[in-house]
Order: C-alpha cells, then sequence, then structure tokens
C-alpha cells in the first residue's frame, strides 16, 4: 500500500515518473498513448503541480480525454502543432534513436513479435518533445541498431518534421538525444546505479560528460501527491498499474482529500 | 434501410468468407458477442483491418484461423501483454500483417469515406512500414519545392462491424462521441451492428441524441445483444472484465490453452 513506505523510500515507478514530469516542463498539452502508464502518471503529476495546466489527454482513459472526434482527432491535432509532449517506447531502440514496435529477425517471419507501431510512424515526426522510455534497460533492449524501423529517431533536411525525441529514460538513467550529432548523451544516473552499470547495460555508444550528476530522488511532496492524488486518477486507463504500484483496489475511481482535476 | 435481425447468426449473414471486415479499438465498442457466433460459423479469410488496433478481438478469430491478413497499427492485450495467438500466428507465418501506423487507418478511411482514392499524410518517411507496404506512395508535393509526402490509397471495407449502445426500430444507431465508428460505417460497403438495446423512440427525433448517431441510411443490419462488448467494456455501461481477460491471456499462450478457452467460453456458450 502506498502510505506504508517508510519517509524518503520511493519505488523504481514513482522516480521515473518524476524524471518524466520535469521533462514535460512548460507545455500546453501533453498525451499519452497505449501501454504508457508510467507516462501518464507524469502527465497527470504535472498538471497536478501546473494548477491544471498541461492539458492531458490520456488516451486509454475516458476521464482524462476531451476527444468528442473519434480516434483521428489526436493525430489532426498533432499534425496542427496542437500537441506539444508524446511518449514512445520500443522493443528496441537504437544509438540514433530509431524505435522498433514491431519485430525482431526477418519481418516475414520473426524471431519475436511486438504489438505494432501505433502512432509512432506519425507522432516521432510531428510532436516536438517525444519522451522515450524503455523500462528494460538491456543490451537487448537498447541495441546498436534496429531490427525494424517503426519510427526513424531522425530525417534529412528536406522531410518535415518539427518533432522527435528528446531524452530517453530507463530504470538506470536519463539521456538527452541530439538531433544533430544523432547521439545520446548521458545526462544523469538514477540513485543506486553507476555509470558503469549504464555502459555493461546499454548496446549503442553515447556521450558523457565528466561528472556525472545523479538524478534528484523525487521529494516528499512529490511523492504524496502521485500516491495520493495521481494514483486514484489513473486506475480508469491502467487499473492493474495503479494497483500493482500503488495499491489502488480496481473498482475505486476518484482520490480522497483533494478535489479532482480534469481538464478545463 | 436497416432490418432487426431475428438472431445475431443472421445479422452476420453479410459478413461472407474472404471478406474485409472493419472492427473498432477495444474501448470504442468491439461487438465480441458477433466475434463469439464468427467463430462457431467457422468464419474463414477473413481480411481484418483494425481501428486503429485491436486486441482479444483480432486474437480470438486469428486463434480460432478465421484470418488470412489484419492490417493495424497494433495487437495487443495492453497491461496484460501481448496478443499471443497474433504473435504466435505471425511468427508461423500463418497470416498476413500490414504493418500501418493509427493515423494512416484513419487517413485511408475518410479518403473511403469522401470517394477520393487517397489521401496524403505526414510523417512515415524512412520508417520500414514504408518499405514493406507497395501500396503506400511517396510523391513531392505539388504545392512546394522538394518536399516528399507519403499517399494512402482509400480502404474499403466490405463490412464494418461494432457494439453500441442502442438502435431504433429504423435502424438509426446512437454511437455517442465515439465517432470513429461514424467513419468506420461511411467507409464500409454495409455495417452491421449489435446493440444493448432498441430505443422505442426515433433517436433522430431528439436533437441531442441525433448528433451522436448514426443514420439507419449507412446501417445493413441490427441485432440485440446485451452485454454484446463482454469482456471488453462498453464505455458509460459497463467495464472490462479484467479477471475473465486475465485468464484469456493465461489460456491462449498456448494453443491447448486457447482451445479449451474456446470450450468455455465460445463454443458452449455461457452467460457473461
Amino acid at each position: 500500500m502506498s502510505g506504508a513506505r517508510p519517509d524518503g523510500e520511493f519505488r523504481t515507478e514513482e522516480l521515473l515518473a518524476e524524471v518524466m514530469s520535469r521533462l514535460i516542463g512548460d507545455a500546453r498539452h501533453v498525451a499519452v498513448g497505449a501501454q504508457s502508464p508510467i507516462p501518464a502518471a507524469a502527465a497527470l503529476l504535472a498538471r497536478r503541480r501546473g494548477g491544471g495546466r498541461p492539458w492531458v489527454s490520456i488516451l486509454e482513459s475516458r476521464t482524462h480525454n476531451f476527444f468528442t472526434d473519434g480516434g483521428r482527432e489526436l493525430f489532426d491535432c498533432a499534425g496542427q502543432g496542437r500537441l506539444d509532449v508524446f511518449f514512445l517506447s520500443g522493443g528496441q531502440i537504437d544509438g540514433e534513436a530509431n524505435i522498433n514496435l514491431v519485430s525482431v529477425g526477418d519481418y516475414r517471419k520473426p524471431k519475436v513479435r511486438f504489438s505494432g507501431s501505433f502512432g509512432s510512424a506519425y507522432l516521432y515526426f510531428v510532436v516536438p518533445r517525444v519522451i522515450l522510455f524503455r523500462l528494460e534497460h538491456s543490451r537487448r533492449a537498447l541495441v546498436e541498431k534496429v531490427d525494424f524501423i517503426s519510427a526513424p529517431g531522425t530525417s534529412s533536411q528536406n522531410v518535415y518534421r518539427p518533432g522527435g525525441p528528446i531524452a530517453l529514460v530507463t530504470p538506470l538513467c536519463l539521456f538527452a538525444f541530439d538531433r544533430e550529432k544523432k547521439r545520446f548523451r548521458l545526462q544523469s544516473v538514477h540513485p543506486g546505479h553507476s555509470v558503469e552499470e549504464v555502459i555493461e547495460n546499454t548496446g549503442f555508444d553515447f556521450d558523457r560528460p565528466a561528472q556525472l550528476p545523479q538524478t534528484p530522488a523525487p521529494s516528499a511532496e512529490t511523492l504524496r501527491l502521485l500516491r495520493e492524488v495521481v494514483a486514484p486518477e489513473l486506475a480508469d486507463a491502467y487499473p492493474r498499474f495503479a494497483a500493482s504500484v500503488f495499491g489502488i483496489p480496481t473498482q475505486r475511481r476518484s482520490g480522497n482529500g483533494e478535489a479532482a482535476i480534469r481538464n478545463p | 434501410m436497416a432490418t432487426i435481425a431475428g438472431s445475431l447468426e443472421e445479422a452476420l449473414a453479410p459478413i461472407a468468407d474472404g471478406c474485409m471486415l472493419l472492427v473498432p479499438r477495444g474501448n470504442a465498442g468491439v461487438a465480441m458477442a458477433a466475434t463469439r457466433a464468427l467463430v462457431r460459423r467457422g468464419a474463414k479469410r477473413l481480411n481484418l483491418v483494425a481501428v486503429p488496433t485491436s486486441g482479444i478481438q483480432a486474437d480470438l478469430l486469428i486463434g480460432s484461423g478465421c484470418v488470412e491478413s489484419i492490417e493495424a497499427a497494433g495487437v495487443s492485450l495492453g497491461e496484460l501483454g501481448p496478443a499471443p495467438r497474433f504473435a504466435a500466428a505471425v511468427r508461423a507465418g500463418e497470416i498476413l500483417v500490414k504493418d500501418t501506423t493509427c493515423p494512416a487507418l484513419h487517413a485511408a478511411l475518410q479518403a473511403s469515406e469522401k470517394g477520393v482514392p487517397f489521401l496524403p499524410l505526414r510523417g512515415l518517411l524512412g520508417s520500414d512500414l514504408v518499405k514493406y507496404r507497395p501500396d503506400w506512395r511517396v510523391i513531392d508535393n505539388p504545392f512546394a519545392n522538394h518536399d516528399p509526402i507519403v499517399l494512402l490509397p482509400a480502404i474499403k471495407p466490405d463490412v464494418a462491424l461494432f457494439h453500441a449502445p442502442m438502435a431504433d426500430a429504423a435502424g438509426n444507431v446512437w454511437i455517442g462521441a465515439t465517432r470513429e465508428l461514424m467513419t468506420m460505417a461511411h467507409a464500409a460497403r454495409a455495417t452491421v451492428v449489435t446493440v444493448e438495446t432498441l430505443h422505442e423512440q426515433n433517436l433522430l427525433d431528439d436533437p441531442v441524441l441525433a448528433a451522436g448517431t448514426l443514420a439507419g441510411f449507412y446501417v445493413e443490419k441490427v441485432a440485440i445483444a446485451p452485454r454484446g462488448a463482454w469482456p471488453l467494456a462498453l464505455p458509460g455501461h459497463y467495464a472490462r472484465d479484467e479477471a475473465h481477460l486475465a485468464e484469456y491471456a493465461r489460456l491462449a499462450a498456448s494453443a491447448e490453452g486457447f482451445a479449451r478457452y474456446l470450450d468455455l467460453y465460445v463454443h458452449e456458450r455461457r452467460a457473461a
């Protein structure tokens, strides 16, 4: 249960939600797609801290989703530049920020088949700040070159591309992405982990500063917001995540103590 | 004009073997009772098109040998993990997958809705999706210089199939804010809908309801199927049956377990 942890202790999911929430920065509209419970927590945390800004669209939620024109509305919004931040993951992510949501091995007869590219092949191009996340930090997940490019990390000059990746968040560290150099740069290593561990478990080359900071731990107030306010809000889109990470019963729908914030 | 079918099986008659069948994403009103009826009927060679993703519906049809090809931006059981029969069929080379991305499906259906041969879409360039989609074209934007853009041919489905809260005797169907169902029905040659209940008045007579109503003009057949989206949600009416979906994920992980699931929940009907 959320209240049972001693002061200052936090789960990796909570740290990652805090890191992603900071990466959202100042935005008018943040959207969260399929299978993205930690990004959803980050977006709801950012909205709570911002007193209702940014607008948050969680695709799998009924409550935190303002779309009334069907599934296309998110993509039309994004195409117009009305979406500032989105989150993408991949079965494989490579050193040039190419992502693979399709398969490993031969495409027509793969060794592993993932779910599919979802909106990535479009949103990666048109959303200015895409935050990548991968919850398995290993050499099979973070590879030198992906087997299938669902969406490329960078494009040539003549391709219409106002958007692209800004960062990659894993359970070990935070990377920033440099679109000019087409390379990741290690920004910080999470508490309890080391640069050596990151190097050992990363399949691609990356830049790193001589002095590497540690990712700040979430504050007591952040943890309170996540556990008491954000967690219940997550339950309609991600009931299993809300239950396993925060101990929210699956039928519970609203928080206690603080009034619910919805999009205005 | 739509007709209210006497039975689910009768309503599904337009879904012929070999047809292109259009189905919605998991929380948009998936006709699961109808899907089980298609499995019982032994439907064959369906060319499934998901708008834009699918889960247990596609997995069930694929595992039952009903599917020849699937066009989708994603097939998964969401929080419960990969769609196991889909993944197994792809690894075995048993079905043709036309991988795509969500807005490409929406745009290709809008092309069909407008009666135009294609629509352009941003993004996509440099994605391997384009490499494996010979039906897509890259052209230079004729209104600019050196601006490549992808053209997507209209998707023209034979039948759209979904589940909705209510219909009336004229075959008008209330879909609320789930507007992609409107696009699906406009794009498909015929639309088959299952509903929770029949509404006694004409839905188009009430301006509030009319705004969320698909006219019976587009609808071929309506069948009444209470809890017809189970074990998926019908938003605003009932939630996903998480325990059942977890049982599906567990059983469908193996071919034997999947056969057991069919025996338990599909071949011998069991109350939801």
